[in-house]
């Protein structure tokens, strides 16, 4: 009874709470500046983008996203006159300086890549890693800790360590540049997530579900499809997620093994150049839309992200 | 019925028996499930990393694949083991995986410690936080080259406000002193949340009945935190800095983009020297060889960190 007592001598006084509150709030605001800073300079104009002191107030512009799908050529006011009236809002702004439009750009397709990657990527680590993860969690295998911890292992490597050997497999069996060799490396990548985050998950449902269902009749494999899959979804959806997070954002083997049919957004994203250079508020257009998506995943996903991030180890 | 029936007869037949008749045995299933994975893994991760073996081993290069392959036997070892260049990388990286751990630690402890008073609306504000570990380090990264241009980017311009020095001098990108720092301020940006979530659960795990005790003992907040809250929070540091130490030994997409190893070589990390020299020099087996060492290094002291931590957990 005194214990009940002592329990709000160990809460929080209100003013330190308040002072704890106020610092996150700060750093909070803080860090997400540079994030609304790329949102706000996707809606510049390429003169505001560059302008000294940095323009917080602006009159908006979609600029941005026009120069961002499509590319330009410089012509002669003349021509430019010449032709006949605008048709629709890019083709006036870019009309304006002294530009028109020559045709789409690679921004489009290079996106596209990214979703069938990421995708494509996504289903087969998490297809893999349920059945193996059931396999480990279910069965006695043996060396069980041995190929789990292989399974990890894979991920020590500097991915250019590993690109170095795979650009070499991949030119011999004709996959360089290709959506499935990045689909096929992103999954290897990924199933040792997959396999590790679902291992958690299905140790998680308890075994008198499979059991009872099997002495209903059902055989193993039924089991697994109509007791444990349906238990397992939350688990198998924030998996997914963690494994299409990682492949939307992957870098450097596409950097390094992609150059052009099957390169993602993330090394396209940087070679976004206007004149003079780069191309700011289009890459900021860019950048947002690769973003948005995440944005929304991460709300998703904020009960389980801690899971996610540690492959499991830590739990809540 | 039927159903009924079926049952009564997989109860009355005996469990191997029962098995042969349900299919596949467990033993066979778990096979079943598990090779498709290892199957991957050995294409697409041993088979490669035998060939880098091999690699190692020659003088082969990409960019020549008809040249006639000869084995050098130790030699690409010897001669990386005595490159000043591959030393330098070496402790260019050392010295980012120490700054960027120390940052990341001592603020996400701080922010984790914070968000631990469970202040209104604690909730939403550690979500808005956590927001840019999510995120590419390689696109958000690439717009960080805005925010550095000495004087049109919004932190030249944020520094220059603050401590009076004209926008023009802050050359984040270039300036042989600041280009290092340069990375490390946008990888403790970026990665400075996980720290914070995962020594979060460190603090969440520790029971309230042990500051209740403390309480009584008439223990000081200062005594509590350095006998209960940070012992107690250790193991959990120590798995954040496991994670993050392999993660930024590997660190590519950043410097990549941001300063591409310069000016000079000043931010020149393992990783940049081994894209150098494997695809713009195409010194295939040199650099293969210098693929395995980072690995055998990663997975050394990965392995000894592991075993003090799981000491650190035991105590």
């Amino acid at each position: 009874m005194s214990l009940t007592t002592a329990h709000s001598v160990v809460a929080p006084s209100v003013n330190s709470k308040r002072i704890a509150g106020a610092i996150i709030i700060a750093y909070a605001l803080i860090s997400i500046v540079p994030l609304l800073w790329i949102f706000a300079t996707s809606f510049k104009t390429p003169p505001d983008s560059i302008a000294y002191p940095p323009k917080i107030l602006f009159q908006p512009s979609l600029e941005g996203y026009c120069n961002l799908f499509t590319t330009r050529t410089r012509q002669t006011p003349e021509y430019i006159n010449s032709l006949g009236p605008a048709t629709g809002f890019c083709d006036e702004t870019t009309r304006k300086r002294n530009m028109v439009i020559a045709g789409p750009s690679n921004f489009l397709p290079r996106f596209v890549n990214s979703l069938i990657i990421a995708f494509g990527s996504t289903f087969c680590a998490v297809f893999l890693g349920t059945l193996s993860a059931y396999g480990f969690s279910r069965f006695k295998v043996p060396l069980a800790d041995d190929l789990l911890f292989f399974i990890l292992s894979t991920r020590f490597m500097p991915p250019i360590a590993v690109a170095i050997p795979i650009y070499l497999m991949y030119r011999e069996l004709g996959l360089s540049d290709t959506a499935l060799g990045m689909i096929l490396l992103y999954t290897a990548v990924n199933v040792s997530l997959a396999v590790w985050l679902l291992k958690g998950f299905i140790d998680e449902i308890p075994r008198e579900y499979e059991e009872a269902a099997m002495i209903d009749g059902y055989t193993r494999l039924q089991a697994f499809w109509r007791t444990v899959l349906p238990q397992a979804t939350t688990g198998i959806a924030a998996t997914a997620i963690f494994c299409l997070i990682f492949a939307w954002n992957e870098y450097a083997f596409a950097a390094l093994l992609t150059s052009g049919t099957a390169q993602t957004a993330p090394p396209f994203i940087p070679t976004i150049i206007g004149e003079g250079g780069q191309d700011w508020p289009a890459v900021a257009a860019g950048t947002t839309i690769f973003l948005v998506p995440i944005l929304v995943f991460t709300i998703l996903l904020r009960k389980q992200l801690l899971r996610g991030i540690t492959f499991g180890a830590v739990r809540k | 019925m039927l159903n009924r029936t079926a049952e009564n007869v997989a109860r009355a037949t005996p469990e191997p028996l029962a098995r042969k008749v349900r299919g596949i045995s467990d033993k066979g299933l778990a096979w079943l499930f598990i090779s498709p994975t290892i199957l991957l893994l050995l294409a697409i991760n041993i088979f490669p990393l035998f060939w880098a073996i091999y690699l190692s081993f020659t003088n082969y290069r990409a960019n020549r694949p008809n040249e006639v392959v000869k084995n050098l036997g130790f030699a690409n070892y010897q001669r990386i083991l005595g490159d000043k260049d591959i030393w330098l990388a070496m402790q260019t990286t050392a010295h980012f995986v120490f700054w960027t751990i120390l940052l990341q630690t001592l603020i996400g402890f701080t922010l984790a410690w914070l968000i631990d008073r469970k202040f209104r609306g604690h909730a939403f504000w550690t979500t808005l936080i956590l927001v840019p570990m999510m995120l590419s380090p390689a696109v958000v990264g690439n717009f960080w080259r805005f925010l550095y241009e000495p004087q049109i980017g919004l932190f030249a311009y944020a520094i220059s406000f603050v401590t009076r020095i004209p926008p023009t001098d802050i050359q984040m990108l270039s300036n042989v002193s600041l280009a290092p720092w340069s990375i490390i301020i946008v990888d403790t940006w970026m990665w400075t949340p996980y720290v914070m979530l995962i020594c979060l659960a460190g603090l969440r795990s520790i029971p309230e009945y042990i500051y209740e005790a403390a309480e009584v003992d008439r223990a000081s907040n200062w005594r509590q935190f350095w006998s209960i809250t940070l012992p107690m929070a250790l193991p959990f540091i120590m798995l954040a800095v496991l994670f993050r130490g392999i993660e930024n030994f590997k660190m590519f997409d950043m410097v990549n983009l941001l300063t591409g190893g310069g000016p000079g070589s000043t931010t020149e990390v393992a990783s940049i020297t081994l894209k150098r020299q494997a695809f713009e020099s195409w010194r295939t087996g040199y650099s293969s060889a210098f693929a395995i060492i980072l690995f055998v290094a990663v997975f050394g002291l990965a392995n000894i960190y592991v075993k003090a931590l799981n000491k650190v957990k035991q105590r």
